[in-house]
């Protein structure tokens, strides 16, 4: 199993490689001029300078090797610098990756915004997965019930309607419809500023994140609880099901600790496999609510032609996506023991 | 009874006619049919219908409500079908009674330029629809090419197959974002702007979807390489073109067909989004993401701007669900008549 995921490990090095160089080579090849943004006031010769300020003057694979220097060797070794205070090298002058419109190191913006989008797609990931498991769970022991027919017709119209349309109806409902001093209000804006002091100020966290969580939360819960059901009527019908029954055990030491417990092997690939999505869909989210977390950076990012914002982020997504999709690999071998990588 | 008056008895029956058989004992199939081939109709026919033209500026209508509020207000229901104008209602948060803008003219009300809600649902719904079949096209034809390639001839299977790992390991909406930004200026000098950005938009949604249908389609015409009749039309001395053209392709229909419905509503969903982000089309050239879009900013003033396109694209989406659920099980042989 170790050498199983050595050997993945090694394997992602030359694709993840392979992916920023891709990313570089579209931002690269883009026709539009990163200074375009700036006042036409600015004679050619200013902006030839500041092109040049930018480093746009050298030739492309200079570029990339020095972005992959500063994103793979210098941040890497700035993080152990601020984190445990280890110096390697040369700390003080050393290039980071650094965004054009705010002058300031691409790294320490992402640091800034990550609490944020970790809150609440972390929250909304787990709201999803309480609400699914047990859903799941019951329309499988009772399938074609009246609670199999909803939960299936529900969980159709979760991951149809899409994200951007529940958050702006539960704008709608909730901070429009609903008045102002009424207990069930709630605020439209995520307010990043407020600080977790008091009971107030905890209620007050809890009501602005009530709506994001629940859109992201139930979008998350109609896709899981589908693999739920499926996964569950799999094992239901299997004969190690048969024999715990006949041995007399309670229906609900069977279904509980027999079925759910093999139930949940794929189910937990499938929701490793599910977060990269998450992070990608909370770019909408972010929008809707204003939340100033890694998508709206993104999304300022790409509005005001900041390549290394734009690329550093893109490639992070990337990252996830494939850590994660190694992540499941190994868990899949790790939870099942029928299941040998060679 | 012999075997010949057995097969008599039978009614004649052919392999589309059993899958429509099958079809049509999905409820939520026919259901997601009947409100798939309405919002068609609307979208393509309606135009001529309402033929109020969606780009009018009736600056003096601007910011009418929607006629359903007319309903909402009280006691005045008859007046609402004889002279909606003149309704007054009693505002709570106001504590006075106020007129409301409301006209037939304008059933779902205007925008605050004064712009024709429904007309732009409807010519809005004609270019949400158009990008998701053309979307879906381009990747349906991306994805078949290199599933059967992959699938028939060994040597490019491994390439193929990186490559289309590599395409799922990308961050696509972050990129499809990007790639908007950088080429929407250029494709808009050489195409104009509304097919400058229709082609941009189709062309990226379609190169970025079609990973799923090329794994499922590689892996059916792996396993139908093995079968006898492939080994039949090889050794007749059958090329290879006509191997595929004649024997694989028309084995694959039923994956092919379940993932061309998944696929429209993926890319109506998706160029939603762009809009949505305003990476999409221009204001001018509304689609429905677009519009809910636009709506965002006047949502406490006049919800039912964002409620109907939003509605739109949920039951478009819903009911491509609903028919792409019922082709699987229809096409499915092992799920067919019982």
């Amino acid at each position: 199993m170790l050498n199983y995921t050595l050997r993945r490990l090694m394997f992602t090095i030359p694709t993840l490689l392979l992916i920023s160089f891709i990313i570089f080579l579209i931002l690269d090849l883009a026709p539009n001029d990163p200074t375009g943004n700036l006042p036409l006031t600015i004679p050619p010769e200013v902006r030839e300078k500041i092109r040049q300020s930018l480093g746009l003057d050298a030739p492309m694979y200079i570029r990339y090797l020095l972005w992959s220097q500063q994103f793979f060797i210098n941040e890497p070794l700035n993080l152990l610098n601020q984190w445990f205070g280890w110096c390697i090298g040369d700390c003080e002058g050393r290039l980071r990756v650094s965004s054009w419109a705010t002058r300031s190191p691409v790294v320490d913006l992402i640091a800034e915004r990550m609490p944020q989008t970790l809150w609440v797609v972390g929250m909304s990931y787990v709201v999803g997965i309480l609400i699914a498991v047990p859903i799941g769970v019951i329309s499988a022991y009772k399938q074609y019930s009246w609670f199999d027919q909803i939960g299936t017709f529900i969980a159709m119209i979760g991951f149809s309607v899409p994200t951007f349309f529940t958050g702006v109806l539960l704008i709608v409902i909730f901070s429009v419809w609903v008045p102002n001093d009424s207990f069930f209000w709630l605020p439209s804006i995520y307010d990043t500023t407020l600080e977790v002091v008091d009971w107030d100020s905890f209620m007050l966290q809890v009501r602005q994140m009530i709506m994001p969580v629940m859109v992201l939360g139930l979008f998350n819960a109609a896709q899981i609880s589908r693999f739920m059901r499926a996964s569950m009527l799999d094992n239901l019908s299997q004969d190690y099901v048969r024999t715990a029954r006949a041995k007399g055990l309670k229906e609900k030491t069977v279904l509980l600790v027999h079925v759910l417990r093999n139930s949940m092997i794929p189910v937990v690939t499938v929701i490793a496999l599910g977060i990269p999505q998450i992070f990608g869909g909370a770019i909408i989210t972010e929008q809707i609510f204003k939340v100033n977390g890694l998508g709206q950076l993104l999304i300022i990012g790409i509005q005001g032609a900041d390549i290394p914002l734009v690329q550093t982020l893109t490639f992070l997504f990337a990252v996830l996506i494939v850590l994660f999709n190694l992540i499941a690999d190994v868990l899949y071998g790790l939870l099942d023991p029928r299941i040998r990588y060679e | 009874m012999s075997n010949a008056e057995i097969a008599d008895d039978r009614k004649f029956r052919s392999l589309w006619g059993d899958v429509w058989v099958q079809f049509r004992s999905h409820k939520g199939a026919m259901l997601g049919m009947i409100v798939f081939g309405l919002i068609l109709f609307g979208v393509t026919l309606g135009p001529y219908i309402w033929t109020t033209d969606p780009q009018y500026l009736d600056i003096r209508a601007k910011n009418t409500s929607t006629i359903l509020n007319c309903f909402l207000t009280g006691e005045q229901i008859f007046q609402c079908f004889s002279d909606p104008t003149s309704i007054k209602y009693y505002d709570p948060n106001a504590e006075e009674l106020v007129r409301v803008k409301l006209s037939w003219a304008y059933p779902l009300g205007t925008d605050q330029l004064g712009r024709d809600q429904l007309a732009q649902l409807l010519q809005g719904g004609r270019v949400s629809m158009a990008v998701g079949m053309a979307a879906m096209l381009l990747s349906l034809v991306l994805g078949t090419v290199a599933g059967v390639i992959a699938g028939y001839f060994r040597r490019l299977d491994g390439p193929l197959m990186r490559l289309t790992d590599l395409f799922l390991a990308l961050p696509l909406l972050p990129l499809l974002l990007v790639i908007i930004m950088l080429f929407r200026d250029t494709l808009r000098g050489m195409f104009g702007p509304e097919t400058g950005i229709f082609l941009l938009i189709v062309f990226v949604i379609g190169i970025t979807s079609w990973m799923q249908t090329a794994r499922i389609v590689r892996g059916d015409v792996l396993a139908l390489k093995e079968r006898e009749f492939i080994l039949a039309a090889h050794s007749i001395g059958t090329p290879a073109k006509r191997v595929i053209s004649r024997h694989i392709l028309p084995n694959i229909l039923s994956p092919i067909m379940v993932s061309a419905t998944l696929g429209i509503a993926a890319a109506i969903i998706t160029e939603s989004a762009l809009s949505f982000l305003g990476l999409g089309f221009p204001s001018d050239f509304p689609t429905w993401g677009r519009l809910l879009f636009d709506g965002t900013t006047y949502i406490s003033q006049s919800p039912s701007r964002v409620i109907w396109p939003g509605l739109a694209i949920s039951l478009t989406v819903l009911s491509v669900n609903f028919i792409g659920d019922g082709l699987r099980d229809a096409l499915d042989p092992r799920i067919r008549g019982r």
